[in-house]
């Protein structure tokens, strides 16, 4: 079942065209419109009216989060404010945030994507969508939700937590369709098996899973524990949010939306691109964009691409799932979070010395997090009053900065492991 | 049908078409729109080949156009209705559909009969007016003779260059009605047009270019909601 077949199963050739046709009216676009673009492109003496082939894209500059937060909030869009019906930001906290604009075709196409998705993954009209992906400012939510309407599915907008509600409505409204975090649908899978429910009296078929890095054995045991098919999606914020890229049912891979999207792999270091599928950093060209057009943007997650064709019958390249980020930015809860936030509180925060390491772990499904912290030697060998003082402080201004809870530990001077110089910062036991 | 990549041309020292890129899929009606001046009629002549392009590829059915002379282009299946129809005025309706249906008579389809009635079962008028100089037709009816003409060469690629220009509104609506049918048939129509609306309203997809250049594309009915498309060629001031 394809949503779009003509796009869908689009014979290369066309392809290349329509790409073509597209990233000539987005480049004059970001080149009329935003000053970020017309600048760089001045600096760098390319003309957009001499862009002929998809091949010269390479001579284009990237974009990275970092341009992103520079022209925080609006100074990346290319339209007015007025023409703009809807905003999201990704997720992070003063000064990390970065904003993304749509326009009502955006959201048109957006919900045409996710469209495309939710069918590659067996959804219909006859299906009951529980989207469980946060609603606000994060794309997850609205993403999903506005597709699943376009393919005339039933939907129920309940939103993140609460897992035995959820559970409830599941079983309630017969829910055949589970839209969530793959980590979120194993805690339900957990406490569904706590509670003793019978399988067999729920109604679930499909489970379409994105948002983090999963791994198959997980999904292996996501489709035995709950008994459904699932599929991974991919996507984020910066060039829309989900849709992407989505898996069909023959699961090998997800498939790009090389209509709206022109990606290409290149080597993080070098910023050449890698030799036909290598592994390397993603990199996505908006190509239908109003809004918020983004060029050559630097994902930071690595994946390859699979050029065999697939044998659901789509034209569209693969790729394979997202093998891990290029930078250190760890996704803890489903929240992204940098270890220079932390470093910055450790710094503000009196006694501690400005080592540090961050251990992630699961404890049963969900992710868990501590933050070990050098003292200086005085207050280590100080009342244990003292100490948990400090320890609350920094949890306290943790919790404001990074949005979650992460357990504090103070640990002797020098007691933290450094190679080379450089510390250790990240020890992520996280097995998925 | 037709792909037409990084399209060149111009006159003289004059660049009027910068690198255009665009297509036409069988069975479509693409529409064309921008202001005066914008280069429209020029990338119509580009493509008729009465205009030799500067650079860039045009492939009309598989095959490469863009150094092909003008007639060869109608005998690949390309006909153009030309801006400000331009009938034969001392010559009778039916001669000149006759004369439009030369490069079928040349293939070697000696008959033309049956090109002529499905013209006038599209045109009505036309049948009724068969024996009349084209010269003495009202605006509208030499515009559905325009028509009428290049349809009798039957052209894989209809092009029709501003079909509106100078008619009342009742008779541009029966023009349209007109061009919608023609594409129920199955033909392919790549329309030229300043009444970007009714042509949108009408067209699967639409390109929009300003001076020399494609600055948007998409499915007709999102250029029309497009806020850009609206103030520029709508003519309605959004926000």
């Amino acid at each position: 079942m394809y949503w779009e077949e003509d796009k869908e199963c689009i014979s290369r050739a066309d392809l290349e065209q329509l790409q073509l046709e597209r990233l000539q009216a987005t480049l004059y676009r970001v080149a009329t419109h935003v000053p970020f673009y017309r600048k760089k492109f001045r600096e760098l003496g390319i003309d957009p009216e001499n862009f002929s082939s998809l091949d010269d894209l390479r001579q284009l500059p990237f974009t990275t989060k970092q341009d992103l937060r520079d022209n925080y909030p609006y100074d990346l869009f290319a339209v007015p404010l007025r023409e703009v019906v809807r905003i999201h930001a990704s997720s992070g906290t003063t000064g990390q945030a970065t904003v993304v604009g749509y326009t009502e075709n955006d959201i048109k196409n957006w919900s045409k994507l996710i469209a495309r998705i939710l069918t590659a993954a067996g959804v219909t009209k006859d299906d009951v969508v529980q989207i469980a992906f946060g609603y606000g400012l994060f794309t997850g939510g609205f993403g999903l939700h506005y597709g699943a309407e376009r393919v005339g599915a039933s939907v129920i907008p309940i939103s993140s937590g609460n897992s035995k509600r959820q559970i409830q409505i599941m079983q309630d409204f017969r829910t055949t369709a589970l839209v969530c975090t793959p980590s979120y649908a194993l805690l339900l899978a957990d406490v569904i098996e706590e509670q003793g429910i019978n399988l067999a009296s729920m109604s679930l078929k499909y489970g379409l899973f994105g948002g983090e890095p999963w791994s198959e054995a997980m999904r292996n045991e996501i489709q035995d524990k709950l008994s459904i098919i699932a599929t991974d999606n991919y996507g984020l914020s910066e060039v829309m949010g989900p849709g992407v890229a989505g898996e069909c049912r023959e699961r090998k891979g997800l498939h790009l939306n090389e209509d709206h999207f022109l990606v290409e792999v290149i080597d993080p270091d070098t910023l050449e691109p890698v030799a036909p599928g290598e592994i390397g950093e993603l990199v996505i060209t908006t190509l239908t964009k109003e809004a918020f057009p983004v060029i050559r943007y630097r994902t930071r997650d690595l994946t390859r691409l699979i050029a065999e064709p697939c044998l659901c019958g789509r034209t569209l390249t693969r790729m394979e799932r997202v093998l891990g980020r290029t930078d250190d930015m760890l996704i803890i809860k489903g929240v992204n979070v940098y270890p220079s936030q932390i470093e910055e509180i450790l710094f503000e925060v009196e006694g501690t010395k400005p080592h540090y390491q961050i251990v992630v772990e699961r404890e049963g499904r969900l992710d868990k997090a501590t933050v070990l912290v050098e003292v200086v030697e005085s207050l280590f060998f100080d009342r244990i009053a003292k100490q948990n003082e400090l320890i609350d402080l920094i949890k306290k201004r943790l919790a404001t900065e990074l949005g979650i809870g992460v357990e504090v530990k103070l640990v002797e001077e020098k007691s933290l492991e450094r190679s080379e110089g450089k510390a250790k910062r990240i020890i992520d036991k996280r097995e998925l | 049908m037709l792909k037409i990549k990084n399209l060149e041309a111009g006159y003289g020292k004059l660049r009027v078409l910068k690198k255009v890129s665009m297509h036409v899929a069988p069975g479509e009606i693409v529409t064309l729109i921008g202001a005066n001046g914008a280069g429209k009629t020029t990338l119509l002549s580009t493509i008729s080949g009465l205009v030799r392009a500067a650079g860039g590829e045009i492939v009309l059915q598989g095959k490469n156009i863009e150094k092909t002379a003008a007639d060869k282009i109608v005998y690949q299946g390309c006909s153009l209705v030309p801006e400000g129809r331009q009938v034969f005025a001392t010559m009778t309706v039916r001669e000149n559909l006759i004369l439009g249906g030369y490069v079928q008579h040349r293939k070697g389809n000696k008959n033309f009969r049956d090109s002529l009635d499905h013209v006038y079962e599209l045109f009505p008028v036309l049948k009724e007016r068969s024996g009349q100089l084209a010269g003495t037709l009202s605006g509208g009816e030499q515009q559905m003779l325009a028509m009428g003409r290049a349809m009798m060469a039957k052209p894989a690629l209809i092009m029709m260059d501003e079909p509106s220009t100078g008619l009342a509104p009742l008779v541009v609506k029966a023009i349209f009605r007109v061009i919608k049918k023609l594409r129920e048939e199955g033909n392919t129509v790549l329309l030229i047009e300043q009444n970007a609306k009714a042509a949108l309203s009408i067209a699967d997809r639409g390109y929009v270019l300003e001076t020399g250049k494609i600055i948007l594309q998409g499915p007709a009915k999102d250029l029309l909601s497009n806020n850009d498309v609206q103030r520029a060629y709508l003519g309605r001031d959004v926000g």
